[in-house]
């Protein structure tokens, strides 16, 4: 389907922040922003949820802990009782002092990674992705918003006439297929 | 944006513009190099590849080309292991704990000394692969099942713990690294001319575009690794010194060990970053975003955790005495005032007084005096270690084993190889990586910087 994207470049975090405000309390769907550092306090003015990143995490790490602790307990009391100075380990409860450190660090590896990995994955950010922003200056000093014309219940020109006095730098307007 | 208190000093100084400060981070990679760059390069070079060949020479030869003897299983190779270990405690610090704790003036330095933490385990890792003696088994350290029955790795000990320590303190710092990278990859890329650059810098940057939800989750997993590599930081150096605490060597046996260690860590880290800062703040023209005030932060790490080991010493001392075990009392009588009291006395000096003198503002303060004692606390800090091992070990219960321990040349060669390679690496990354957290110092331009902080309207509630 054919569609109209807008993209307004400002040169300040503040200024693109007051304007998206102006436009959203307009009834205008802003569908991204692109820029190059985070922009603090933007998320919930063009509806951008929190992530679950966190939980995910913590979920990683929980299985890092099991896997670390069902694999000590098999190598160390059920396979084979190793014998240290005289004292094998029968139990696992009892020894636990022991597999302490490896059942941190494995909760650590698993959880850190595990998210790191969701992350990239979630974000399509790969090796060999092809970058998406639409100017190269968004990744140094330009802040772009976009605003797709097929999200909007007003018309192109209701659009422009809000944008007017928002401060923008430059407008660029593309057709897509 | 954050407003913070006029008094204090800005953390980026000059009139910057975002702008300004992508071109002062890019430029010195897109520039050609200069002269000193491949004079110090071709140096570290030669260096590491000495040190490449004479690990060649010992994996060919076997670990008796080292200076141990039947008395000293344990000298120059694990002090050369817990040195760089604790040098690859400060990068994961300042990004991790710093982060945790908003101090913003990590974000000159974080990048700059992650990537020396890596480099610095990388070395660490070395010695214990080397003094396997047949590298090509290594794999064995992992939980295989074994061929010749069901005999597994040993998870009680100290030494496995470090396995798992090391690799995973290694690889997290790593992700953490380069997750932050990413986007400043996309910097460079965008901004990149030659094709080969465009191509490379575009395969680094994993298609970065800058979205707002990837923001809010970047900003998230940061957060997230900084509260994971936290307790790991602590962990890493507390299970090295598991190695030793764990044993029954007077001398080794101490319950103090674990905090000491990681204060020692944190002290020599903080010193290496100073030592490569202070250079490369001036080679590449970075002194508006890292001055003498973030120094002088440094420094009071380098003090506070210079005190911590000190104390330490002392305590130690007072404990072997207090003790009445009289042999904790000869290990540390014997370094005092034994063959190695030189080595006892160059570590007193090095960390206990040389810490102190950052008391004195103007000496905090001057650039010149910390790159001074930043190279005196590193080699007080390898003193330390290497005063911990031989020292106990060399005159042990039967005093017919007594023992000296001499390094070979191979020894010499392998430690001197691992500087080399270390410099090799890091100046690799100060000629093709963004030197400076990019994304994360353009956040703090307006609250910290000093143009903005100067102008009137700057304290006027918004």
């Amino acid at each position: 389907m054919a569609d109209k994207i807008i993209y307004a470049m400002y040169g300040d975090d503040e200024v693109l922040k007051s304007s998206a405000k102006k436009l959203v309390s307009n009834g205008i769907k802003i569908s991204e922003v692109y820029s190059p550092f985070p922009i603090h306090g933007i998320d919930p003015i063009i509806g951008v949820k929190g992530t679950r990143l966190g939980i995910m995490a913590f979920l990683y790490g929980l299985t890092g802990l099991t896997l670390a602790t069902i694999g000590m307990r098999y190598f160390m009391v059920v396979e084979w009782k190793m014998n240290i100075g005289g004292k094998p380990n029968f139990s696992y409860v009892e020894n636990i002092l022991a597999f302490i450190p490896v059942s941190f660090e494995f909760t650590v590896l698993c959880a850190a990674h595990g998210m790191a990995i969701t992350y990239l994955l979630l974000n399509r950010t790969l090796p060999g992705m092809k970058a998406q922003n639409p100017d190269p200056r968004t990744t140094d000093d330009k802040f772009v918003m976009e605003i797709r014309l097929s999200d909007q219940s007003v018309g192109e020109d209701k659009i422009d006439e809000l944008l007017k006095d928002t401060g923008f730098e430059e407008l660029e307007k593309k057709i897509t297929e | 944006m954050q407003k913070e208190a006029a008094i204090r000093e800005p953390l980026i100084l000059g009139h910057k513009t975002y702008h300004d400060v992508t071109e002062d981070v890019c430029k010195p990679i897109e520039d050609k190099a200069p002269r000193m760059w491949y004079i110090l390069f071709s140096i570290a070079l030669v260096i590491g590849l000495y040190g490449v060949g004479s690990i060649c020479y010992l994996l060919g030869t076997g670990i008796g080309v080292w200076g141990l003897n039947k008395t000293i299983g344990w000298a120059w190779d694990i002090t050369n292991f817990v040195w760089w270990v604790g040098i690859g405690h400060a990068g994961t610090l300042i990004s991790a704990v710093l982060l945790l704790f908003r101090q913003k003036w990590r974000m000159a330095i974080n990048r700059s000394a992650e990537a020396m933490t890596i480099f610095a385990v990388f070395m660490a890792g070395t010695f214990p692969l080397i003094h396997m003696g047949r590298l090509w088994v290594g794999y064995w350290v992992l939980p295989l099942p074994n061929h010749f029955g069901s005999l597994w790795v040993n998870f009680n000990s100290p030494l496995l713990w470090d396995v798992f320590a090391i690799s995973t303190y290694l690889s997290v710092s790593l992700v953490f690294w380069y997750i932050g990278l990413i986007p400043d990859f996309a910097t460079i890329r965008d901004r990149a001319k030659k094709p080969v650059a465009k191509r490379m810098y575009s395969i680094l940057s994993f298609g970065w575009s800058g979205k707002a939800k990837h923001w809010n989750r970047f900003e998230l997993v940061s957060l997230v690794l900084a509260g994971l590599a936290t307790p790991l930081v602590f962990s890493v150096h507390s299970i090295v010194s598991f190695d030793f605490a764990t044993s029954v060597i007077p001398g080794w046996h101490t319950t103090i060990f674990p905090p000491y260690f990681v204060a020692g860590a944190v002290f020599s880290g903080f010193a290496m970053v100073q030592t490569l800062l202070l250079v490369m703040r001036k080679a590449m023209k970075l002194e508006a975003y890292i001055h003498t005030k973030h120094v002088e932060y440094m420094n009071i790490v380098i003090m506070v955790t210079g005190s911590i080991v000190g104390t330490a010493y002392i305590t130690e001392l007072f404990i072997s005495w207090y003790s009445g075990v009289e042999y904790e009392a000869y290990a540390f009588l014997n370094r005092a005032t034994g063959p190695y009291w030189w080595a006892y006395w160059s570590m007193m000096t090095c960390n206990v007084i040389s810490p102190q003198l950052m008391w004195i503002r103007k000496l905090r303060r001057s650039l010149l005096f910390t790159f001074f004692i930043s190279i005196i606390v590193n080699i007080g800090m390898w003193f330390e270690r290497y005063v911990i091992i031989v020292t106990s070990i060399h005159r042990d219960y039967i005093p017919a084993a007594w023992s000296m321990h001499y390094p070979s040349h191979i020894d010499i060669a392998v430690y001197i190889g691992t500087i080399g390679l270390f410099f090799t690496f890091f100046l690799l990354f100060a000629r093709y990586f963004p030197v400076l957290a990019l994304n994360e110092v353009k956040t703090i331009l307006k609250g910290s910087g000093q143009s903005y902080k100067e102008s009137p309207d700057y304290h006027k509630h918004h």
